[in-house]
Parts: structure tokens; C-alpha cells; sequence
């Protein structure tokens, strides 16, 4: 058939990651049919029945694209990541997680014992007597089983394989889901290693009213109606903005909530967190460190606020892709064995 | 894609450096590294041969970028910029890697120093890579300056600059110049009486029709940048017409009210409309408005009504001038310590321990007791003691000799023989008569009948049981015992300290303060008028305690340094300062109220922040709070910033 040799083949993959990415694929409304028309998929965990091996039966670069959501958590997401890679033309990471680890990376504050000590023992919810911990082989009468490795830190996905392109947010909107297949399927592609969305911060397209920025005591959401009109952050509710790409359409302002930061850095921004971290201590308004504290003590959860999206983008830990995929490797097989 | 062709310079420093670093293995080492063509060592790379080198290799090799290895930029960065831009080379593409101050006069582990010197070549190398060349900028300047601060090193500098032709503001706090030197009766070591060399100089500054002065004036505010600082200056109300004032005194004569006199060092009293002293420049009084009757109850009047030219204006407000300078001179002189903080000394507690300033008023022919020195009774004391280093040389108060202390002392030994029969005990640590003719005064002194040079720290003073007189404890460290010397008057020669608002003037003029509270010159031994701040200079006993020749040579030297200043019309502006990449902007104003020196404003069009290069020092607090990294320091941007890093780290 000449007409389907035309046809995008295409690859939708899950790693760590909660789903919300693929709802937001499917939230393209009826411009999903038009991606059908347009495309063949070749993978699409979530809605289709491809197994791996009809992947891997493919030949090296078949495929064109794959968007490849979620953050490397353990040895089969490494694995796939590192298969579809190998199969496709253009590897793009596909919301927050595959950009920067997302909220599962928050989870690099703990190592791999303590997240199993914590989520196999001391959970109120948990009972677990025999103290039972996942394991990566299983003996049973009809052969060994095999089971992922944990790793010990969660990776982004271009700590792991090569990435063409970034389409960040928590989840990506649908309108640059839409503006990135169209620059597929036109050819019209930015240079590799760009990010689908705005190089600004998202202030730049905030309408809300900026004065100074000082503050004498920083709120959490929950204890106060903010004003619409006016800068959060001005108004002591902690912000991301000013830090964040621009390009998500504003869609928690437009609710009155502060951006979580799910974009991601700026272009030039080198640390996400530690950018806003070092704008909201501009902002307390005190002489001295006994005036500044009790405002910046305001702040519940600093790491958990700042780096909420990118704690694995960050040079608070080594990056190094070799580093990070040997010694994991290793480790998992010396937890193995 | 290959790098830019990096030549590396490594220097001896003499021995400075290769006594701890091993030369030949840094110089292999940066040959070593990736983009460098040509890597050498000579023994000072700051001579004329070790610049040719440079200037050679740029040319023999087409080097692209240089790193020198050697002392401290702000040592000879200047030396090998130019010997760059001489060779061909954009100056801003080279890079100096500290490896004397921050590495080899540091340490005494030669092998330590050798991998440390390595890390911050390659470190240097890494940046080098990174630079960008940039163009020097030049803006005209504003020919006045403005002096602030009307003792004797300002008005010394006022002097010299108006003498060349230039126009100087000098402005001083209180109702007169003069400063501390007006209070001091004889002046060693010729025992000159200070208002006699003193006045002229004062008349002579209010009569140059170059000198503005602005007494009872103080400075609001600061800003702009060398060549053009923007000075905001406050002359309080005096509640006086000093036009038509013609200083005739009447007023101060009826006036009712009396406090205590603060010229006097709260020995005597003055009115509440008053000059500070007989010889005040200008000759016009001041009100106090806080002990004036007419501000608190509205009645009396009286000075309105006796001033024969009629000039007080109870309604005068204070005036707000806007000027414009070119440099400026910071010479706001030196508080004395305050000798009340320690019990030993029993200063405030006995009438008769006084500092060595209120010695100096009651030594003054104008002073309260009209230069006779009198215990509180009015009587004659029978026995002096002079204490040195009360509050300096003290771990205690301050580690730093007063420098002048020892020399008062001498000199007020011989006026109280001069003008008593008291006995003289004169307690010192050491005698340092370090100045010229200094030594000579002080064994004329020595030689003097019934004056006791006693080695010892005065250690405690305390009421004589017997007599009601006083005595002083002291360790004669040369007799090896302790004693107790019966005196009825002891002198304590206090510590010069910095002045209580030295943090509010630092930050006002933009300079540092060294540990000792002082202000900071750029260079302790060749450049001591200087400062951080370019444009901005200190003077006499703000920058450290000095004695009067020395205050007058510091004045002398900042106008100077001043006239360089307005005298060539333009200054060279630096282009390593704060940039704003406009696409990259989103407007949030992070950085407006950080900006110490109000450079930044925000475009409202475009919605974008705007950098006012001119105002702008460079200091990076913009670029580093830039939530959204639009904002970078040329020449210190983040990617320079951390491949210095990584070359610091990597191994």
C-alpha cells in the first residue's frame, strides 16, 4: 500500500510517570482522528495491545516518533528507553517527568533502602511481618522469574538515552501536543534539543498587576483568597513564574493558583530550585537574619516547593549519563545476586 | 569544532611562587590541556621581557585567548591587559589565575600548592575558552568635587583643588569647620597653638570663591558612578540669615538658654543660638532647636529682637541641594573611644579623670577655664598621671595603636609643667615617637624637672582612702613592681575609633570597612586614598589614626587623586557590567530593589527590565537573583562561571 508507506509510524511510551500524560493526548478531542489518519502506531501501552517484542522486531530508525513520557525509575524503563531510541527517528520527551524527572524524582532525596524501608515497613498502612522487599529474581517451579531493578535515583530520560526534542509540563497542554505533531508531520522541525514552549518566563505572560516585589510573610495556598488581579508572588503565596518556561497558556493563574513550575527552567536558568529559592529570599522583606527567618520558616517544604518538577535536572547530583547507567546497572546486579 | 588557540603564562613571582609551586610540572600541565598551543614559564611575567613574550606568541602562534598564572588581578591585571591589547589581542580575552595570594603565600605544602596551582589553571584555561571580547566605554565627567567633611584633611584637599582651578563643595555636619584640630591647644612637635595654623587655612577655604561651603550640612544621598555622581545634600535650617548675619555674637550674649557646650567636650556651656567656638568659619551662629524656648514653647524671642541686622528666621526650613560631581573626597574624621565603657579607668566616676581632649580645652586659651588647667574645685592639681592606650592596644577595645597617643602625652606632660607645679606621671607601654622631630620633643621633655616616664599600662584608677584623691595602679615593668601613685588628675589618652555612623557612610559612598571599623583604601601601602568605589576617595583619620602632618599629606594626596579625576574630562567605563538579554525577560522585576546602585529601571512598552550601563558597577547581584538567567554579568556569566568551576573540581 503506497498511501500507509506515507504513514508516520509512531511510539507512545509510559516510564515512571502517573498517566496523566496519556490523558492529555487523548485530550487533542477529535484531532486524535486526524493523528490516526496521519500516523501509524507502533506502540501505545496505555491503549493498544503492541507487546515489546513487536518493537523490537522492527528495524533500527522504522519508527518516526516517539513521545516517551515518564521518568527512569527502574532497569525495564531504562531498557525500553534505550530500545525505542535505537527504533526511532526522533525521541521526544513527553511531559515533565521525561524532562526533569518530575514528581517521582522528588523521591532522589531518599536512597533505595530507605523508599522500601518507608514503603515496606513503616507506612501506617503497611503490613509486611516477614519484612518482604522486592526482588529482581524469583525462583518458581516453572523457571526463574525476572523482575525490574529499582534503581537507586530517578533519572530524566535524556540522563539515559539521546533526546531530539522536549515537550515539557505536567501534563503538556494540547495545543503544543498539537503544534508538535504538526511540525512532524510538515517536516518543519526546530533545531534538536529544542523545547516546545515559550524561551521566557512565564511572568512574561501573566497579566497580573507587578509592584515590588517584597513580602513580610509567605502563605500556602489553602490560607488565603489571593487576589486576581495581583502578583502572587507579591502577595506571598509562592509562585514558580518568574523561574518557569513560559507556554502551559497560564492555565493555574487563570485559576488563581500559582504556577508549580511544571515547564521547567527557563533556557538560561542554570538551577530551577535554587533560581526561585534565591528569588524568594530576595523578596523577604528584613534587616537581619532574626527579622528574615520567622518570614523565609514561612515556607513549608522548600525542596518539595522549588524542585517540585526538577530535582533530577539538577546539579545538586551528578548527571553524568555514563556514571548514572553503569553504576545502576551494576548496583542492581549486586542487589541481585 | 576546535577551541580557541589558548596560549598559558605561568610566573615565578621571582620566588614568590616557585618556592612552593613546581614550575616546570604547571607549565607541562597547561601545555597539556585541550586548546592550548603554547604554555610557558619566566621568572616575572610582569617585566618587559615577559610581556614580549606574550606580545610575541600572540602574533608567532595567532593565539586567540591568554591566561596569565600569577599574582592577584588586582595586582596586574591592568599589565597584562595591556600587553595584550599591545600584541593584537582584545584585552578582555585574557584571564589571570591567582597563584601567589591564593595559592602559594598560603600554604606551606609544596605539593599541595603545585596541584592547587594546577586546578586554577585549568580552571583559568576553561573560562578563557568562554570570553568574549568587549570595548572599553568612555563618558565625560562633571569637573567639581564634592568634599564631605571640613576638618583638616578636607579642607586640605578643598584648598589644593580650588588653588588648580577647580570648583569643590565642601561640606561639614556641624555649625563650623575645623573639626577635631579646632578643639587642640598646642600641637606637637613645635608646639604651634593649633586655631594659629589652624584659622587661616578655615579663612582661607571660606574665602576661595572656588569652595562652596556647606556647613551644618550633610549628604542624603548618593548615586551615579565616577564622573558623574549624583549628590543629594541637606543644609539644615541654622535659623539664621547667614547673608545678613554679620557675627557680632549679640544674640549668643542675651540669649537665656544654657547647655552644655559639646566643642568644649561638655566641659563649659553655650547658648541655644550659638557658634561653636570664637574662630568658627563660617562666623555665624546656629539654633539649637531642641534647647531653643521659642521651638518649645513658641515665647521668647529674644536673639530676634537684639540682632541688629535682624537675620533670624525662626521659620527657616532646611534646603535640599541637587549637585552633580565628579569625585569625591570622604574625610569625616574619627570619633575619641569612650573611656566610661570600662570601670578601671573610673571615667564619669571621678571628676578628676579626664580624656586627653577635654586636657586639650582646658589647656586652650579659649576654653572653658581660659587654658588653665584646674581640677573640677577650680584648684591647681598637685600630681598629674597621663595614661597611654586607653581603648587601643588593647584586645579588649581595639588591637591597632593610635599612633598619636604617645606624642600627646609627651606634649601634655610639658604643658602641665608649663602651666602647674604638679608632678607629671607618664604611664606607657612603649614610646613610639616615630615622626619627624618627634624623638628630639621627646627627650626635650624627658630632660624636663619633676615629669616621670613610668613603663606600665595604667591598669586601674581609684579613690585614695586617705586623701580623697586618686591613685593609679600600675606594673612598672622596668622596676618589676606594682604601685600606687597618689595623683589628684589623670589624663586618659583615649583611642581614635571610627566614627558611630562609619556603616551608614560606607554605604552611602559605596566603600569598605576594614576589620578595624575603619574606612578601606584600595591598597594599604599604594593606595591609600583610594577605594573600591572608583571616584570615590578617603582622607585623614577615616581611613586609620593618624597624626595632623599625616592628615594634611592624605588631603593633600586625595585632591590629587580628585584632580586626575575632573582634570581629564572623561573616565573609561568598564564594560564587564550587568546585561539584560531582552528576549529572554519576562518582566517580573525581580531585580529593580536589588540593584545597589539603582541602575536598573523597567520599560513598560516592551516589559522588560533596562540595565543603565553607566550606573552599573558590574557587582552581579542582578545576574545571580535573575530568576529566569535574562540577566548576566559580561565577563562573569554563568557558563564562564561554572567551567571555572568544573576546572576547579574535575581531577
Amino acid at each position: 500500500m503506497p498511501e500507509s508507506k506515507k504513514k508516520l509510524k509512531l511510539a507512545l511510551y509510559w516510564a515512571a510517570s502517573c498517566g496523566g500524560c496519556e490523558v492529555a493526548v487523548l485530550d487533542l478531542d477529535e484531532k486524535i482522528l486526524t493523528v490516526a489518519e496521519l500516523a501509524d502506531i507502533v506502540l501505545w501501552p496505555v491503549a493498544l495491545d503492541f507487546k515489546y517484542k513487536d518493537v523490537e522486531a522492527l528495524a533500527d530508525g522504522s519508527v518516526d516518533v516517539c513521545l516517551f513520557n515518564g521518568a527512569i525509575r527502574n532497569s525495564e524503563q531504562l531498557e525500553i528507553a534505550e530500545l525505542l531510541r535505537r527504533k526511532s527517528k526522533v525521541m521526544v520527551a513527553f511531559g515533565a517527568c521525561a524532562c526533569y524527572g518530575g514528581i517521582p524524582a522528588l523521591a532522589n532525596q531518599f536512597d533505595r533502602e530507605s523508599i522500601f524501608a518507608r514503603v515496606y515497613g513503616t507506612t501506617p498502612s503497611t503490613v509486611n511481618p516477614g519484612r518482604v522487599l522486592p526482588q529482581t529474581k524469583l525462583p518458581t517451579p516453572q523457571g526463574e522469574l525476572h523482575l525490574p531493578t529499582f534503581y537507586n535515583a530517578v533519572y530524566k530520560l535524556d540522563d539515559v538515552v539521546d533526546v531530539d526534542y522536549y515537550i515539557p509540563g505536567c501534563p503538556p497542554p494540547p495545543d503544543l501536543i498539537w503544534t508538535a505533531v504538526e511540525a512532524i508531520v510538515s517536516g518543519k522541525l526546530p533545531p534538536k534539543g529544542a523545547t516546545i514552549a515559550g524561551e521566557r518566563a512565564l511572568c512574561h505572560s501573566c497579566l497580573r498587576k507587578k509592584e515590588e516585589k517584597k513580602v513580610t510573610a509567605f502563605r500556602r495556598v489553602h490560607e488565603v483568597i489571593p487576589d486576581p488581579e495581583k502578583c502572587l508572588l507579591e502577595q506571598g503565596i509562592i509562585c514558580s513564574g518568574p523561574v518557569t518556561r513560559d507556554g502551559c497558556g497560564t492555565r493555574c493563574l487563570n485559576a488563581n493558583m500559582p504556577c508549580r513550575g511544571c515547564f521547567g527552567p527557563t533556557p538560561e536558568a542554570l538551577e530551577h530550585g535554587a533560581s526561585m529559592l534565591s528569588a524568594a529570599a530576595t523578596m523577604a522583606e528584613g534587616k537581619d537574619e532574626a527579622t528574615l527567618a520567622p518570614i523565609l520558616d514561612g515556607i513549608v517544604d522548600p525542596l518539595g516547593t522549588f524542585y517540585r518538577f526538577t530535582l533530577a535536572d539538577s546539579l545538586l547530583r551528578i548527571r553524568n549519563k555514563a556514571l548514572v547507567a553503569g553504576a545502576e546497572e551494576k548496583e542492581g546486579e549486586e542487589a541481585a545476586s | 569544532m576546535p577551541g580557541p588557540k589558548i596560549g598559558v603564562y605561568v610566573c615565578h613571582c621571582g620566588s614568590n611562587i616557585a618556592d612552593k609551586v613546581d614550575m616546570d610540572a604547571l607549565r607541562d600541565f597547561a601545555g597539556e590541556l585541550p586548546d592550548v598551543v603554547v604554555s610557558r614559564d619566566y621568572k616575572y611575567m610582569c617585566s618587559d621581557p615577559g610581556q614580549d613574550l606574550i606580545k610575541a606568541d600572540i602574533k608567532e602562534y595567532g593565539l586567540e585567548r591568554v591566561v596569565v598564572a600569577s599574582c592577584s588581578p588586582r595586582m596586574h591585571e591592568p599589565t597584562f591587559k595591556r600587553a595584550c591589547e599591545v600584541g593584537g589581542l582584545n584585552p578582555y580575552l585574557m584571564e589571570m589565575a591567582n597563584i601567589r595570594e591564593q595559592c602559594s603565600w598560603v600554604t606551606v605544602d609544596r605539593g599541595g600548592a603545585t596541584r592547587k596551582a594546577k586546578a586554577l589553571v585549568r580552571s583559568a584555561v576553561n573560562k578563557a575558552r568562554l570570553l568574549e571580547p568587549l570595548e572599553d566605554k568612555s563618558v565625560p565627567v562633571d569637573p567639581k568635587t564634592l568634599i564631605v567633611g571640613g576638618g583638616i584633611a578636607g579642607i586640605e584637599a578643598a584648598l589644593k583643588i580650588a588653588e588648580a582651578g577647580y570648583k569643590v563643595y565642601l561640606v561639614e555636619r556641624e555649625p563650623s569647620i575645623g573639626g577635631q584640630m579646632a578643639k587642640l591647644d598646642k600641637t606637637f612637635p613645635t608646639l604651634d597653638c593649633a586655631a594659629c595654623i589652624l584659622t587661616p587655612k578655615m579663612v582661607s577655604a571660606a574665602q576661595n570663591p572656588n569652595i562652596t561651603l556647606l556647613t551644618y550640612a550633610e549628604v542624603e544621598d548618593v548615586s551615579g558612578y565616577v564622573g558623574n555622581f549624583e549628590v543629594t545634600i541637606r543644609k539644615r535650617a541654622r535659623g539664621v540669615d547667614e547673608k545678613l548675619c554679620n557675627g557680632c555674637g549679640t544674640c549668643q550674649e542675651k540669649c537665656p538658654i544654657k547647655v552644655p557646650n559639646e566643642f568644649e567636650e561638655g566641659m563649659g556651656l553655650r547658648k541655644a543660638i550659638y557658634t561653636p567656638f570664637p574662630q568658627a568659619v563660617p562666623n555665624k551662629p546656629v539654633i539649637d532647636r531642641e534647647n531653643c524656648t521659642y521651638y518649645k514653647t513658641g515665647k521668647c524671642r529674644v536673639c530676634e529682637r537684639v540682632c541688629p541686622p535682624q537675620a533670624v528666621r525662626f521659620d527657616q526650613e532646611d534646603e535640599i541641594i541637587k549637585e552633580r560631581f565628579g569625585a569625591i573626597i570622604v574625610s569625616t574624621g574619627y570619633q575619641p573611644f569612650d573611656p566610661s565603657v570600662g570601670k578601671q579607668w573610673g571615667f564619669g566616676r571621678y571628676d578628676n579623670v579626664i580624656t586627653g581632649l577635654q586636657f586639650e580645652r582646658l589647656s586652650n586659651a579659649s576654653g572653658p577655664t581660659g587654658g588653665k588647667v584646674l581640677l573640677k574645685d577650680g584648684t591647681e592639681p598637685k600630681a598629674v598621671a597621663i595614661l597611654h592606650c586607653v581603648g587601643s592596644r588593647d584586645k579588649n577595645y581595639n588591637e591597632y595603636c593610635s599612633r598619636i597617643c604617645c606624642m600627646t602625652s609627651v606634649k601634655f606632660a610639658h604643658l602641665v609643667r608649663e602651666k602647674t607645679g604638679a608632678k607629671v606621671y607618664d604611664l606607657y607601654m612603649d614610646m613610639r615617637t616615630f615622626g619627624k622631630q618627634y624623638e628630639e620633643f621627646y627627650n626635650r621633655v624627658v630632660a624636663e624637672r619633676d615629669i616621670y616616664f613610668i613603663r606600665g599600662k595604667g591598669a586601674e584608677i581609684m579613690e585614695d582612702p586617705v586623701s580623697g584623691g586618686l591613685l593609679v595602679r600600675v606594673e612598672d615593668t622596668l622596676l618589676g613592681v606594682f604601685r600606687e601613685i597618689p595623683v589628684d588628675m589623670v589624663v586618659l589618652n583615649v583611642a581614635m575609633c571610627p566614627r558611630p555612623d562609619a556603616q551608614e557612610v560606607a554605604q552611602k559612598f559605596g566603600i569598605q570597612r576594614s576589620a578595624d571599623g575603619f574606612f578601606l583604601e584600595y591598597h594599604l601601602k599604594l593606595e591609600p586614598m583610594k577605594t573600591a568605589n572608583e571616584g570615590v576617595f578617603i582622607a585623614g583619620t577615616c581611613q586609620a589614626p593618624k597624626d595632623i602632618p599625616d592628615t594634611v599629606g592624605q588631603g593633600a594626596g586625595a585632591a590629587a587623586e580628585a584632580l586626575k579625576v575632573v582634570l581629564l574630562g572623561k573616565v573609561t567605563v568598564t564594560p564587564t557590567t550587568a546585561e539584560i538579554r531582552e528576549t529572554l525577560c519576562s518582566g517580573c522585576r525581580m531585580c529593580i530593589p536589588l540593584c545597589p546602585y539603582t541602575a536598573i529601571s523597567f520599560n513598560e512598552a516592551k516589559g522588560v527590565a533596562v540595565v543603565n550601563e553607566a550606573l552599573c558597577k558590574g557587582c552581579g547581584t542582578c545576574a545571580a537573583s535573575c530568576p529566569s538567567g535574562a540577566l548576566r554579568v559580561r565577563h562573569f556569566d554563568n557558563r564562564q562561571l561554572l567551567s571555572q568551576i568544573e576546572g576547579v573540581c574535575a581531577e
